[in-house]
């Protein structure tokens, strides 16, 4: 029985990229505490380049986005797509290709990101000797996806599977996004100008940008979400219907959104607006999405004071549905006028990614991790430990980072009884302090719930083997 | 769920089918925004205020004039590029200084020195905390300048105005501090400004301009003439001279340089509407 469930699939791959994940989401959010330290006290720079903040927020960014995030998202994807379409993987070779440039590439960012080299365009760091490895390693995936589709037998499963959508959504709009806002002229082996200047590069820039977010950190983490929740709910998704409403309004409407992160700039104002009324419109979907999951449980609602898994996937989309909300808000051009610039944003996006992204990925891992080694987890109590950190670690995290971006968006604006400026930029760095004091400590929180997991994971596969056969004793 | 009989009823349940026209659907769907958004902004003249680009990369601007330097770029009969005006030269001393250019005459390339320093900016990250675009709002106006135009980075590659004020907004911060007081505060930010939690960056003043990674040279020439690839106009003498510029400067010289030039190469008229 045991040898039928692992023959059946290709799974090794999927083994090494969902352990990495864990590996990844422990480095990366480390980084990302010691950062936010170094802007709470500077003296932490220790004057070492390698280190400065600069340098280290983008390693953090690139950490968590490509390295914690792209392995979840294709452990879980190539995990995903066989099982939905009862195939192994078109080609194994490839996907162990796809799982070691990857993490070459993860190598060749941690190398060159504190040297300095870098693009500087947001989540797009990486010199162009790397975006090549990334193109190549990319076309691998999207092939060794694309094709192993279409190799499933279409008299047992004629419809591919909502998750596989998404996840195929991500993959191809990836490619665009890498392709185009990655376009540059080498000088050197490790210095490039980009192609584009000012208001267009500008424009193409955020059009990535935002939709990094769009698809890289939601299209992909929504087709877990629609493989992972079902699953672990023993639930039907709730509607089919809106399934297919929310992936076409989704793919559709989420790439018009990166202007709404140039209003008020130098970027003619209609792309500006086009980009907050369409942002105001993405509210529809994206709650029909967090509905479509969330009612998924109806029924088995009682199972969140058991199943700790199941914990980590609705709050997910508890998360998910407050950033799709507070964006289009943070889009509306009076907000905006308010809250950009301000570290109001940064509180969003981790709204995002530690409440949405990563609590989906962790539930969806742990899910993976006790199918795949075919146990129990080594501790199930430490899965609840986690989702506490986790959750109690993301809420300090984003009230530090609202309070700090609305007060410094208001200290920047307001005016004495003389009609001048009341405040002084450097006042207003100094009135942050607190809160960024406590967003290191919400930070360090999240991150240790990080490294339990870590901890769980490594002992449930050390320990694997052996509870395997105790359990088969204890039966016999 | 659809049902599963064989001939597909409507259109989502055809791609639903077939992986590769569900792929073609999609990837026409997420085209159609970039399509809008992007490419007009490389054809319609009110992207930039106005301003054009001609083939050799001379800028003019008919509504706006003095948002850009008025100098011509000529190509002659041998294929050389030069022109009348000269962006940089040697002065009496042998110093490598702007020539026929002074503050408020426009728009204009950055001198080798201060493209160095450009990337310099680039390495240290400092674009990750200080922005270089105003809005129009009367506070910003107040705390950093008239508002930023889109002619005013029309040569950068890539652009680098930002998305976090973690630091102020540094898009005009040219001319408001003596070069000695910019020196002093990337040495030790905290010397000039208590409040600051910026990192120090003394290892500016120890390294040479012209050094770049693992002893490599930074090739200014190089980067001059890529630069003029992309439609920046510069003269052949302009880049020929390029690591000259660079001699015994140090990576300090070079950000200052680049730091000073911000937003002092146009003179904004405040009785003109340069945006609606």
């Amino acid at each position: 029985m045991e040898t039928a469930v692992q023959t059946k699939y290709n799974d090794s791959v999927v083994k090494a990229f969902a352990f990495m994940a864990v590996v990844y989401l422990v480095v990366g959010t480390g980084i990302g505490v010691y950062a936010a330290a170094e802007l709470a006290w500077p003296f932490l720079n220790y004057d070492i380049a390698e280190i400065t903040f600069a340098r280290l927020r983008v390693l953090h960014t690139n950490a968590v986005v490509f390295a914690f995030g792209g392995s979840a998202l294709m452990a879980t994807s190539l995990y995903v797509v066989q099982r939905t379409n009862g195939v192994r993987l078109y080609s194994n070779k490839l996907a162990w290709f796809q799982f070691w440039m990857w993490n070459l590439i993860i190598v060749a960012a941690v190398i060159t990101i504190p040297l300095g080299l870098t693009q500087s365009k947001e989540y797009a760091e990486l010199e162009w000797p790397i975006d090549m490895m990334i193109t190549v390693t990319w076309v691998a995936y999207l092939f060794n996806f694309v094709m192993t589709i279409a190799s499933r037998n279409k008299e047992t499963h004629s419809h591919i599977y909502v998750a596989n959508w998404f996840y195929l959504g991500f993959i191809v709009m990836v490619s665009y996004l890498h392709l185009v806002n990655n376009l540059s002229i080498p000088v050197s082996m490790w210095k490039s100008y980009s192609m584009f200047a000012g208001v267009q590069d500008a424009m193409i820039q955020w059009w990535w940008g935002h939709n990094a977010v769009g698809f890289f950190l939601t299209a992909g983490f929504l087709g877990m979400m629609y493989y992972f929740v079902p699953k672990q709910a023993q639930r039907p998704i709730y509607s089919y219907r809106l399934s297919v409403i929310h992936f076409w309004a989704l793919m559709f409407g989420y790439v018009w959104l990166g202007a709404h992160h140039l209003q008020y700039t130098a970027l003619p104002d209609w792309t500006g607006s086009l980009g907050a009324v369409i942002s105001l419109a993405m509210i529809i979907p994206s709650w029909g999405g967090a509905l479509n999951g969330m009612l998924t449980l109806s029924g088995a609602w009682d199972r969140l004071r058991t199943d700790y898994i199941l914990r980590f996937l609705v709050m997910s989309l508890a998360f998910y549905a407050m950033s799709t909300f507070e964006g289009p808000v943070m889009a509306a051009k009076t907000v905006n006028a308010l809250s950009h610039y301000t570290d109001w944003t940064i509180g969003h996006v981790h709204s995002g990614a530690l409440g949405w992204v990563a609590m989906v990925a962790i539930g969806s891992i742990y899910h993976m991790v006790m199918k795949l080694w075919n146990t129990e987890m080594y501790s199930m109590k430490l899965i609840n430990v986690h989702f506490w950190m986790a959750t109690i670690g993301t809420v300090l995290y984003i009230v530090a980072m609202w309070v700090s971006g609305i007060m410094q968006g208001l200290m920047w604006r307001a005016y004495d009884e003389y009609g001048t400026l009341a405040y002084t930029f450097a006042e207003s760095v100094e009135a942050m302090h607190p809160y960024y004091a406590l967003r290191t400590i919400g930070g360090l929180v999240f991150w240790s719930g990080a490294v339990v997991m870590l901890f769980n994971v490594a002992m449930t596969l050390a320990t694997a083997k052996s509870r395997r056969e105790a359990a088969v004793t204890a039966n016999a | 769920m659809a049902d599963h009989d064989d001939k597909p009823k409507h259109m989502q349940d055809r791609v639903e089918r077939n992986v590769f026209g569900l792929m073609l659907a999609t990837a026409l769907a997420v085209s159609l925004a970039g399509i809008v958004q992007i490419v007009p902004l490389f054809y319609l003249e009110n992207a930039v205020d106005g301003t054009v680009q001609d083939k050799l990369g001379n800028p003019s601007n008919e509504q706006f004039p003095e948002l850009v330097w008025d100098r011509k770029l000529v190509q002659n009969a041998d294929g050389s590029i030069t022109s009348d005006k000269k962006l940089y030269a040697q002065d009496a001393k042998g110093e490598w200084k702007v020539a026929d250019w002074k503050a408020g005459d426009g728009v204009r390339p950055y001198t080798p020195l201060e493209l160095a320093g450009r990337d310099l900016y680039q390495r240290e990250g400092c674009h990750i905390c200080h922005s270089q675009m105003i809005r129009p709002f009367r506070d910003e106006r107040e705390r950093y300048g008239h508002f930023s135009l889109a002619t005013e980075s029309m040569y950068d590659h890539p652009f680098l105005w930002g998305s976090k004020r973690t630091g102020p907004d540094l898009a005009r911060l040219g001319g408001k501090y003596s070069d000695e007081w910019q020196v002093m505060h990337l040495m030790r930010p905290k010397d000039v400004v208590p409040e600051s939690v910026m990192p120090a960056y003394p290892w500016l003043a120890e390294n040479m301009a012209n050094e770049d990674f693992f002893g490599e040279k930074r090739d200014m020439k190089k980067r001059l003439e890529m630069m003029r690839v992309m439609g920046v106009p510069y003269t052949d003498e302009e880049i020929a001279n390029a690591d000259a510029m660079l001699e015994g400067k140090t990576e300090m010289d070079a950000m200052v340089a680049y730091l000073q030039i911000l937003g002092t190469m146009v003179k904004l008229d405040d009785s003109k509407v340069y945006r609606q």
